[in-house]
C-alpha cells in the first residue's frame, strides 16, 4: 500500500484497525506508529509522539490523535478521512453485533473470546507505553516524569489532565 | 411526554429522550472530556440527565469493553441507539466528536506556528513524557484483573513481543493470536 495516494492508503489502513481495536487506539498505537512512521514515512517517531501529546491535553476521546495524523499528512480532508475511517467500521459493528454480544457474553464461547483477547489489548497497550517512552525520552528527566506519570495512574484516582498539565508547566519552567 | 410510535414494547415507559437532546449530551461529553470521556458520559447520563441507571450505563460500558472501537464510541453508539435507534447513534457519535476533532485541529494549528519557541518545545517534551508514562500506566491497571493464568502472561507477553518489540504488522499478528488465545481460553476451562 505504499505506493498508494496517501488519502486512500489512510482511509484502508485506518478502517482495518477500526475492525481489530480491541482496547480502543491506544492498543492500535504500535501498528498506526509503525505505518506512517516506518512504511510511510509521514513523519519522524518524535513528532508521532508530540502529536499524541497534544491529543492528550485537549478534550475527547483519545483517538482523535489520528484526525492530527491525518490532516499532518493531507490537511483538512486528511483529517475528515482519518476520523471517520478510524471511527465509522467499529462503530457499525458495534451497533450491529451489540445485541448479540449482549446475549452471548456469559456462554461458554462469549467468556472464552473476553478472557483470549483481553490479554492480547493488555500487551498492546504496554507495547504502546513502552514505545511512546522510547519516543518521548531524550533525558533522564523525562524518564522521571514518565514514571511519575504511571505511578499517579495506578495510585491515585484524580483525572489525568492534572499530569499532563503538570509535565507541561515542568516543561516550561525548564524542569524537564 | 409523547412516546414515539416506533419503540419497541420493550422501550415503553424509559424516558424519552429527542434527537437534539441526545446531540446536545453527547457534545457537550466530547467537549468537557479531558483526560478519558468515560467517567464525563456517566456524569452526564447517570447524574445529571438520568437517563439511565447506574447499573443500566455499566451493563453498557462493560459491554463497550469487549467490542472493538474506542470505549466512550462503543457508549455514544449504544446510547442514541437505544433512545433513538440509528439516527441516534449517528448523531450520538457525530456530537461527540465534532467538538474535540475542531479543537485538536486548532491546537494541532496553533503548535505548528509556535513550534519553533523554545518554551513551546519545552511543555510538549514534558506533556509527552507524561502521556507515556498514562499510557504504561493504564496498561498496568488493565492487567489487574486478569485471570492469574498461563494463557494471561502468554497472550499479553505475546502482544507485546511481537507488535511493540519486533515491531511487526498487527493485522496478521493479531489474525493469528486472536483465535489462538480464544481457542486456549475455550479449552483452559477454569
Amino acid at each position: 500500500m505504499s505506493g498508494w495516494p496517501p488519502l486512500l492508503a489512510l482511509l484502508v489502513q485506518f478502517a482495518l484497525l477500526s475492525l481489530i481495536s480491541v482496547g480502543g487506539l491506544t492498543a492500535m498505537l504500535p501498528e498506526v506508529h509503525r505505518y506512517v512512521v516506518d512504511v510511510q514515512h509521514w513523519m519522524t517517531s518524535a513528532e508521532f509522539v508530540r502529536l499524541f501529546a497534544l491529543a492528550q491535553a485537549a478534550p475527547g476521546p483519545n483517538m482523535i490523535v489520528v484526525s492530527l495524523i491525518g490532516w499532518k499528512v493531507a490537511g483538512l480532508a486528511g483529517a475528515l478521512v482519518a476520523t471517520v475511517a478510524m471511527c465509522a467500521p467499529s462503530c457499525l459493528l458495534a451497533y450491529s453485533t451489540a445485541a448479540v454480544w449482549a446475549r452471548k457474553r456469559d456462554t461458554q464461547w462469549g467468556r472464552a473470546i473476553q478472557r483470549g483477547l483481553t490479554p492480547i489489548a493488555v500487551g498492546l497497550v504496554l507495547a504502546s507505553g513502552w514505545l511512546l517512552t522510547e519516543a518521548a525520552g531524550q533525558r533522564w528527566q523525562h524518564y522521571f516524569a514518565t514514571m511519575l506519570a504511571c505511578g499517579f495512574v495506578l495510585a491515585t484516582r484524580w483525572n489525568p489532565i492534572w499530569m499532563i498539565l503538570a509535565a507541561g508547566l515542568a516543561g516550561i519552567a525548564g524542569l524537564l | 411526554m409523547p412516546i414515539d410510535s416506533s419503540q419497541s414494547p420493550a422501550t415503553i415507559g424509559r424516558h424519552h429522550v429527542s434527537r437534539q437532546q441526545l446531540a446536545l449530551a453527547f457534545f457537550l461529553v466530547g467537549v468537557q472530556g479531558f483526560g478519558g470521556v468515560t467517567p464525563f458520559a456517566r456524569a452526564m447520563l447517570v447524574d445529571r440527565r438520568r437517563w439511565l441507571s447506574a447499573a443500566e450505563f455499566n451493563e453498557i460500558a462493560g459491554l463497550c469493553q469487549i467490542l472493538p472501537g474506542p470505549n466512550t464510541l462503543n457508549v455514544a453508539v449504544l446510547v442514541g441507539a437505544r433512545f433513538q435507534g440509528a439516527l441516534g447513534a449517528f448523531l450520538a457519535v457525530i456530537a461527540l466528536m465534532a467538538g474535540p476533532v475542531v479543537l485538536i485541529l486548532l491546537l494541532g494549528a496553533l503548535y505548528s506556528s509556535f513550534r519553533d519557541m523554545p518554551w513551546v518545545g519545552r511543555a510538549i517534551a514534558g506533556v509527552s513524557a507524561a502521556a507515556a508514562g498514562l499510557v504504561l500506566g493504564t496498561a498496568l491497571k488493565m492487567a489487574v484483573p486478569l485471570p492469574r493464568s498461563a494463557l494471561s502472561v502468554l497472550a499479553a507477553g505475546a502482544a507485546f513481543v511481537l507488535v511493540g518489540v519486533l515491531q511487526l504488522p498487527l493485522v496478521p499478528v493479531f489474525l493469528v493470536l486472536a483465535p489462538v488465545c480464544v481457542l486456549l481460553a475455550a479449552w483452559e476451562r477454569p
